[in-house]
């Protein structure tokens, strides 16, 4: 097939090529969001509040119980989500794309 | 293997006070890596065995696989020493090692793996319909490659130069290599498979049980870092029992080393201010000292989160899963795997800097790198003399783990590399898969004797570092490719070469600058780093400037050369993006094919 000539068939059309992308792009980006914030955002509160992240939590200083400690489990929170969001996100896919073909 | 013990006979008059128990643990680790690779090498008869395991491992060996591939000597031992170095900056290595996998997991991972190829170069070639691609790709795999091999070189010097006191560094890099260089050369991936996923496990004990021991004789991680006090404290609050021995005058001071923006990263501009003339100088310098050090801490944050992206010999695991959602589900366990090893290498920076603070005197092999496998045997001082000895022998037990698996695994994606691609592809396409599988046997001695050189070279620089290099050089050339090529239709093949190769080379060669002056000690060079701390800065930590210019380039260069957007792109993407259920890549196999493929 060739780009010229859309086929009438929807798996091949661009509207479902750019309507499979901009969904994962989307989950993608949402989720990358949360970690990029998170890893922008603590060298800044160090920056900017260096003595409310040096204080005493269970002997660690506060930045030190985040970043060697809390920053692992939330990293896999995160995947977690995307994890399951992205399977169904594809079985949807798939499945309109199927009853679209019957059609 | 008979060779290895007739050298250790043959070293033992000359290394006295070899512990017994140090010794017979490491033994035991290479004697089981080498005989599994052995007894798998057997079952492994194919080509496709050879590359990718015959693509059909489940996600609990895959990921453990890959995680013991991942935890290397830097993880193992390096990170270690880096935080009882450094303290708190060097606490960003872990979490973004560790981290760097969502990265790959959000973006790459899965229509990686539905595309299908054996290699990045595949990758590269298939997207872009250019042979000439894949050889630039092949010449970034090598190229990123031996950067991380010297450290896990670095690893195995140091560590053998611990067990056998007074073996010259250079004599246990060369050891090592030439084990693990025989053990791929028969076994393949397929063997690796299982050995690494061995030698993951075997890690995680070895980092967990020696620390909780220690911690339960000479106090917890907590207590110890209380010992140190911060910025607002007046005395340290360390609990009582809580024993500390005398920083010598190198390590850094307290506070400094607890808070961010410690030595690691305000290094450049110290030096500049010691060799600051005027007291106005020295105050501009001391004004710029703190936004400094943040710049750098994100220039290290983004190379390291965009290097795991785009670590080729990572990458290529991911062809072993069934599908895409195994290949999903194998990194959120990965995930899991890692995050849990990296909480506690820390510990042992922590509680050495409180009782092996001698180690900040010395240099090379015999430095912080070390604290790893020295810290157990404190406990020999304190009425545990057993225990010291069976707990070091398990902690070097894990390090001899850690720079065999990511060596082998680097050893396979390398020779994969030169055999596949160069040999299979360019020079001999018509080759039969027996010479292949020969061409891959030669092409991991081949490396395998290049790592070593290299590997010996590096005796000065820190284990970590070292891998922090690789990452920033990664990250400005294969996460770009990666990352526009999966999600940008309008990419052409000139685009990607462009970005991929001026943000590759660039890194490297501003990595390499620095190198000359700190490990060469090229005088003007250094001078010149004083005079310019921001450039020392942007040139030792590229990411920061690397990543954005290799991105921009390929958008730039893609837009001038549309034309030559391949013409079947949107059947890429589709085979990229759609689920697997609804099988377009059998149809895009199928045209290929029927177009002579490629």
């Amino acid at each position: 097939m060739s780009e010229s000539s859309p086929t009438p068939d929807p798996i091949h059309s661009d509207a479902f090529l750019a309507r499979l992308m901009s969904g994962q792009l989307k989950l993608s980006i949402a989720c990358a969001l949360c970690f990029i914030v998170a890893l922008v955002a603590l060298p800044l509160l160090n920056y900017f509040q260096p003595e409310f992240m040096a204080q005493r939590v269970y002997g660690f200083t506060l930045t030190w119980l985040i970043l060697g400690v809390l920053f692992f489990p939330f990293v896999w929170i995160i995947s977690y989500v995307f994890i399951k969001r992205s399977i169904a996100l594809e079985d949807a896919e798939a499945k309109a794309a199927q009853d679209g073909l019957k059609k | 293997m008979s060779t290895l013990l007739a050298f250790l006979a043959a070293a033992e008059p000359a290394t006295q006070g070899i512990d017994p128990w140090i010794a017979f643990f490491s033994l035991i680790t290479v004697v089981i890596t080498v005989g599994m690779g052995f007894w798998t090498a057997g079952k492994s008869k194919s080509a496709g065995d050879f590359f990718v395991a015959g693509r059909s491992v489940s996600v609990g060996w895959n990921a453990s696989a890959i995680s013991g591939e991942y935890l290397s000597a830097a993880s193992f031992m390096g990170v270690a020493g880096m935080v009882m170095l450094n303290g708190y900056d060097a606490l960003w290595y872990p979490v973004c090692y560790a981290c760097g996998y969502l990265f790959l997991l959000l973006f790459i991972a899965g229509p990686l793996r539905r595309f299908g190829a054996y290699t990045i170069p595949d990758f590269a070639e298939g997207r872009y319909d250019s042979p000439l691609f894949r050889k630039i790709a092949v010449c970034f795999v090598l190229f990123i490659g031996f950067f991380y091999t010297m450290p896990q070189m670095k690893g195995a010097g140091t560590t053998l130069a611990y067990i056998f006191p007074g073996l010259h560094y250079s004599v246990g890099v060369i050891v090592v290599g030439a084990v693990i260089t025989l053990n791929v050369a028969l076994g393949g991936m397929k063997g690796i498979t299982l050995v690494q996923a061995f030698q993951y496990w075997l890690k995680v004990f070895a980092i967990t049980v020696p620390i909780f021991v220690i911690a339960a004789v000479v106090g917890h991680y907590q207590s110890h870092l209380e010992a140190n006090k911060t910025a607002q404290e007046t005395v340290a609050a360390a609990p009582a029992g809580i024993e500390r021995k005398a920083l010598p005058a190198k390590a850094p001071k307290d506070e400094q080393w607890i808070a961010p923006f410690g030595s690691l990263t305000t290094k450049a501009v110290d030096t500049a201010i010691k060799a600051a003339k005027t007291p106005e100088e020295k105050a501009a310098l001391e004004a710029n000292k703190k936004p400094y050090s943040l710049l750098y801490t994100y220039s290290l944050i983004i190379a390291l989160v965009c290097g795991t992206a785009g670590l080729p010999h990572i990458l290529v695991r991911f062809y072993t899963n069934p599908d895409g959602v195994a290949a999903k589900r194998t990194t959120m366990w990965v995930m899991i795997l890692i995050g849990v090893f990296y909480v506690f290498p820390p510990i042992y920076g922590v509680i050495g800097r409180s009782l092996t603070p001698e180690l900040y005197d010395a240099v090379g092999s015999k430095g912080t790198d070390k604290v790893v496998l020295e810290l157990p045997t404190l406990l020999a001082g304190r009425d545990y003399p057993l225990l010291g000895s069976i707990l070091s022998g398990i902690t070097c037990a894990g390090a001899f783990a850690a720079f065999m698996s990511t060596f082998s695994g680097l050893l396979v994606s390398m020779s994969s590399a030169l055999a596949h691609d160069i040999y299979g592809r360019m020079l001999k396409p018509e080759s039969s898969p027996e010479q292949r599988l020969k061409a891959f046997k030669w092409a991991a001695v081949i490396i395998g004797v290049v790592s070593v050189g290299l590997g010996t070279q590096v005796e000065k620089l820190n284990i970590n570092y070292l891998v922090g290099q690789a990452f920033a050089i990664a990250a400005a050339s294969y996460f770009p490719l990666l990352f526009m090529s999966v999600w940008w239709r309008g990419m052409t093949m000139k685009g990607a070469a462009t970005g991929m190769l001026a943000g590759g080379l660039l890194a490297l060669g501003s990595i390499f600058l620095t190198t000359l002056s700190d490990v060469y000690g090229f005088a003007g060079l250094a001078d010149f780093w004083v005079a310019h701390p921001l450039l020392r800065i942007l040139c030792e930590q590229p990411a920061i400037w690397a990543v954005p210019l290799s991105i921009t380039l390929m958008i730039v260069v893609s837009k001038l050369t549309a034309a030559t957007i391949p013409a079947d792109v949107r059947m890429k993407m589709l085979v990229l993006h759609a689920p697997e259920a609804l099988g377009l890549k059998q149809e895009y196999i199928k045209e290929h094919e029927g177009l002579g493929g490629h």
